[in-house]
C-alpha cells in the first residue's frame, strides 16, 4: 500500500513556529495582510485550490509557516472540508481559498450547505483586479452577486486599507449570534498592493450587528414556571445545542424536571441515547414513540431548532394538542416562522438552557415517563435481520460498537443519512455531522477528512451511498496526500437508495434513473487513489471487515454490498401528518 | 396607504449594494415591493429607506426579522399603524390644450400642486400628497390625457416627538471604525468612490 509522501504539520504543531512575525506598521502586500489576519485569528488550515485570480495569495502562504494548507480536488470538495473542519471544532471557523469565476462558483453548492446548517466559514475568493470588475474581463463572475442569498454576509474588498477591518469583521460575524459563511472577494491587484500593516485591536464593534445572546430573564422565569406547571412536557432540541455546546444544560434541565428530549437529524448526538429519558429523532423519518410523545405532550420545549417541514411534516399535524409552546433560539427569525410558540426566548441555547435548569423546581414525572417507555416498547426501531442479504443496520451496528461515542461520524445524504442517525446508540454526545438543511449529496467525504484535520484525536468514520461518494471521491487524492485517517463505510446498494424508495412509495412505483449498477469497484478504486480498500456482502464477514478498517491507519474503504430493497423506516407517507409515521414490519422470527 | 399595504422605515449603512440586498431579500421571501424610496440622511453614513411591501402583518414581521439579518441594516420600524405623515412625489405630463386649461388650472389648485413645465399643447404637474391623494389626483387628471407619470416611492415619517433615530448604541464606533469613516469621507469628497 502507498501511503502519503507528504508530513502534514499538524494544528497544535507549530504555534507561531518558524513564521515570520509581521509587525505594526510594516508595509507588506495585501495577500501578506490577509494571510497574517488569519493568522492573527487563530487560523491553522485553509482548504483550498489556486488560480489566477488568487495567485499573490498562493505567493506568500507557504511563508506562513504555521498555516496548513490541504489542497482539495475541486472547490466543492475544499470547502466541505472547510465545513466538517468548523463542525468537528466548534466555535472555529473553516477557511476557503478559491480562484476567481469558475473556483468561486465550484464553492457554490459548500457554502449554501454550510450556511442552511448554520457553519461558520470564511470563504477568501480571488477576483480579476479593481479596474476590470464589471467588464466581464476573462475568469470574472459577480461572486457577491452569486452568493447574496446564501451568505451571511459577503464583502468585495476595495482598497487595501481595510483588508485587515474586513477579515476581523469576518471572523466575527461567521462565528457569533447564528453562526453562517462570509464571503470576502479579493481583488487580484490588491493582493499585490503594498500597504503598512495595521491590526484593529480590541473588540469588533458593529452597530447594526448586535446579536443577542443572553435570554430575557423574565421570558427564562415564565419558561422554568410552564416547565413547574407541566404534567407531560417534551423537549426538542437541534444543532444549536450542539453549537452552543449546551449538551450539558439539556441534560441538566432534563433529569431536575424529568423532561424526555427528542432532537432533529442536526441535532443528533446532543443527548444521550438509551437514558430513561430519551427520546430519538422526530418527524419525517423519526422513531414513533419520539412523534408519539411530541402528540401527546402537554409542554413542547424546542431549542436551539428551526423546526422545518421535515420536523413538522404537515404544520397542522405537529402537536396540535399542545398549549404552551417554548422556542428558544438565537435566531429571532426563526421564532414563530413556521411553529408558532406561546413563549419565545431569543438567545444562546447553552445560556438560556442552564439558567432554565437553575429555576425549575426537581421532580419527578412517573406516570409519564410510564407512558414514554410504553410508547417505546410500542413503536421501538427495528429492523429485519436474518434475511439472508445484508442489512445497512447489520453493518451500522457493528461499526457504532467500534466508534465510541466520542467518534465524529459525518453522513452523507439518502437512506444511509437516516439510517446512520437512527442506530448510533452514542452514549456521551457524539458528533453525527450531515447535511441537514440543504441535503448536499457528496457532502460526507470531503467534510469527513475537514473533521478529522481538525478533530486529529477523534476518529473519524464516514458513512455513504454509492451516488453520493461518487460526487465527490476524488478528495481520495487528498485524504491519501495529506495521510488523512478517515474510515469510510459505503453502503452499496446500487441504485438511488432514497429514490428508488420514494418512487416505489410515492410516485406510482416506477423505478426511473436510480439504476447504479454501473458503478467503479470501489476496492480497485481505493488502490487506484493509494489506500486500502476492501468488501463483502456477508453478515458474518462485516466484523472482521470493520476490524481491519479500525486497525488501519490512514484513510480506507470498506465497500458493502446492502439489500437493494431496503428502506427507511419509520417514515410518514408524503403530504400525511406526524400521527400517520408507517413502521417496519418484522415478522415473528426475525 | 391600503390595508393591505405593510409601510417599513429603515436605517441602513450607506453602502453600495446595500438597497440590492434588501430588496432581494424581500423578493426572496416571496414578498412584493410596491413602492420603494431611498435617500441620505443627515448623517451622510446612512440611508433611510421606506419600503411597503404588499404583505398582512405577520410576514411583515417576518420580513423585518429577516430584513435585520443583513448586517447594514440598523434599525427598522413597521410604522403601518403609527400616525405618520406620508408624501409622494408624481410629476405627470399631460396633453393640455387650450380648451382644457383652465379646468386643468383648478384641479392643480385644489391638490396645491404646481405647474413645472408648460409646452403648446402639454404641461408637466408636480404634485405631492400622501399616496391616496396622488391617486385620486392621477384619476381626475386622466381624463385630459396622461402622457407621463413617474413617481417617487412614498417616504414617510411617524408624528410627534418620537422618531426612527440611532440611539447611542448604533453611533459608539471603535476609533479604527471612526478612522475608516474619516478616510471614506476624505475618499468621497476626492470623488474616488463612484457608483453608490
Ligand atoms: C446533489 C444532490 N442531487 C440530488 C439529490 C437528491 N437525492 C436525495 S437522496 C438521493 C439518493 C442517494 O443515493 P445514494 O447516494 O446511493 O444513497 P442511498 O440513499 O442509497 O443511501 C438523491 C438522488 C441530492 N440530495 N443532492
Amino acid at each position: 500500500m502507498t501511503t502519503s509522501t507528504t508530513t502534514p504539520t499538524t494544528a497544535t504543531d507549530s504555534p507561531n513556529g518558524s513564521a515570520p512575525v509581521i509587525a505594526d506598521g510594516q508595509v507588506i502586500t495585501g495577500a501578506e495582510i490577509l494571510l497574517e489576519c488569519l493568522r492573527r485569528e487563530g487560523v491553522d488550515t485553509i482548504f483550498g485550490y489556486p488560480g489566477g485570480a488568487n495567485l499573490w495569495l498562493y505567493r506568500y502562504l507557504p511563508d506562513f509557516t504555521d498555516i496548513r494548507h490541504i489542497l482539495a480536488r475541486h472547490e466543492q470538495g475544499a470547502t466541505h472540508m472547510a465545513d466538517g473542519y468548523a463542525r468537528a471544532n466548534r466555535g472555529k471557523a473553516g477557511v476557503v481559498f478559491a480562484t476567481s469565476g469558475p473556483g468561486a462558483l465550484n464553492c457554490i453548492t459548500g457554502i449554501a450547505t454550510a450556511q442552511y446548517d448554520s457553519v461558520p466559514l470564511v470563504v477568501v475568493t480571488g477576483q480579476v483586479p479593481t479596474v476590470a470588475v464589471g467588464t466581464d474581463a476573462f475568469q470574472e463572475s459577480d461572486v457577491i452577486g452569486v452568493t447574496m442569498p446564501i451568505v451571511k454576509h459577503s464583502y468585495l474588498l476595495q482598497s487595501v486599507d481595510e483588508i485587515a477591518r474586513v477579515v476581523r469583521e469576518a471572523f466575527h460575524i461567521a462565528t457569533s449570534g447564528r453562526p453562517g459563511v462570509v464571503v470576502i472577494d479579493f481583488p487580484k491587484d490588491l493582493q499585490n498592493a503594498r500597504h503598512p500593516f495595521h491590526w484593529p485591536a480590541g473588540p469588533v464593534s458593529l452597530r447594526s450587528y448586535n446579536p443577542t445572546t443572553r435570554g430575557n430573564p423574565l421570558q427564562i422565569k415564565r419558561a422554568a414556571k410552564l416547565i413547574d406547571e407541566a404534567k407531560r412536557p417534551a423537549m426538542l432540541a437541534g444543532r444549536g445545542v450542539l453549537i452552543s455546546r449546551g449538551e450539558e444544560e439539556l441534560l441538566e434541565l432534563s433529569r431536575k424536571a424529568s423532561i424526555p428530549v427528542g432532537w432533529t437529524l442536526l441535532g443528533t448526538g446532543c443527548y444521550p441515547v438509551g437514558e430513561e429519558l430519551s427520546l430519538h429523532m422526530v418527524g419525517f423519518m423519526g422513531a414513533g414513540y419520539t412523534n408519539k410523545a411530541v402528540l401527546g405532550c402537554d409542554l413542547l420545549i424546542m431549542v436551539g431548532m428551526r423546526a422545518d417541514d421535515r420536523v413538522t411534516t404537515k404544520l397542522d399535524s405537529f402537536a396540535p394538542q399542545v398549549e404552551n409552546i417554548i422556542h428558544i433560539d438565537i435566531d429571532p427569525a426563526e421564532i414563530g416562522k413556521n411553529v408558532r410558540p406561546t413563549l419565545p426566548i431569543v438567545g444562546d441555547a447553552k445560556q438560556v438552557l442552564g439558567e432554565i435548569a437553575k429555576l425549575v423546581a426537581p421532580k419527578r414525572l412517573d406516570s409519564w415517563i410510564t407512558q414514554i417507555e410504553r410508547w417505546k416498547e410500542e413503536h421501538p426501531l427495528r429492523y429485519r435481520r436474518n434475511t439472508g442479504v445484508l442489512q445497512p443496520q447489520d453493518v451500522l451496528l457493528e461499526m457504532y460498537r467500534r466508534c465510541d461515542s466520542d467518534a465524529i461520524v459525518v453522513a452523507d445524504v439518502g437512506q444511509n443519512q437516516i439510517w446512520g442517525a437512527l442506530w448510533w446508540d452514542f452514549k456521551g454526545s457524539g458528533l453525527y455531522l450531515n447535511s441537514g438543511g440543504s441535503g448536499t449529496m457528496g457532502f460526507a467525504f470531503p467534510a469527513s477528512l475537514g473533521a478529522r484535520v481538525g478533530r486529529p484525536d477523534k476518529p473519524v468514520w464516514c458513512i455513504a451511498g454509492e451516488g453520493g461518494f461518487v460526487m465527490t471521491m476524488q478528495e481520495l487524492a487528498t485524504a491519501v496526500q495529506e495521510n488523512i485517517d478517515v474510515k469510510v463505510v459505503i453502503l452499496n446498494n446500487y441504485c438511488l437508495g432514497m429514490v428508488r424508495q420514494f418512487q416505489d412509495d410515492y410516485y406510482e412505483g416506477v423505478r426511473s434513473a436510480v439504476d447504479l449498477r454501473v458503478g467503479p469497484d470501489f476496492v480497485k478504486l481505493a488502490d487506484a487513489f493509494g489506500m486500502p480498500g476492501w468488501r463483502t456482502d456477508k453478515v458474518e464477514e462485516v466484523p472482521q471487515l470493520l476490524d481491519r478498517m479500525q486497525r488501519h491507519s490512514g484513510p480506507c474503504i470498506g465497500e458493502f454490498i446492502i439489500d437493494p430493497e431496503a428502506n427507511v423506516r419509520p417514515i410518514v407517507p408524503l403530504g400525511k401528518g406526524l400521527p400517520d409515521f408507517v413502521e417496519e414490519i418484522v415478522e415473528a422470527g426475525f | 396607504m391600503s390595508t393591505r399595504h405593510r409601510l417599513l422605515s429603515m436605517l441602513v449603512e450607506n453602502h453600495p449594494g446595500v438597497l440590492n440586498k434588501v430588496s432581494s431579500m424581500i423578493r426572496r421571501r416571496g414578498m412584493n415591493i410596491t413602492s420603494l424610496s431611498v435617500g441620505e440622511t443627515d448623517d451622510e453614513s446612512v440611508s433611510r429607506m421606506t419600503v411597503a411591501i404588499d404583505v398582512g402583518r405577520a410576514q411583515a414581521d417576518q420580513a423585518v426579522k429577516q430584513l435585520y439579518k443583513l448586517i447594514e441594516v440598523i434599525k427598522i420600524s413597521d410604522i403601518t399603524e403609527d400616525p405618520i405623515i406620508d408624501r409622494e412625489l408624481v410629476l405627470c405630463k399631460v396633453t393640455a390644450g387650450r380648451g382644457d386649461r383652465s379646468e386643468l388650472l383648478q384641479i392643480i389648485d385644489i391638490f396645491k400642486a404646481k405647474i413645472a413645465d408648460v409646452a403648446t399643447d402639454s404641461m408637466v404637474i408636480e404634485m405631492s400628497g400622501a399616496e391616496d391623494q396622488v391617486e385620486t389626483f392621477l384619476e381626475l387628471v386622466r381624463p385630459f390625457g396622461i402622457k407621463e407619470v413617474a413617481r417617487s416611492g412614498t417616504v414617510a415619517m411617524t408624528r410627534g416627538r418620537e422618531g426612527l433615530r440611532l440611539s447611542a448604541k448604533h453611533q459608539a464606533r471603535t476609533p479604527a471604525q471612526q478612522d475608516l469613516a474619516a478616510a471614506e469621507r476624505q475618499r468621497r469628497s476626492a470623488g474616488v468612490l463612484v457608483g453608490d
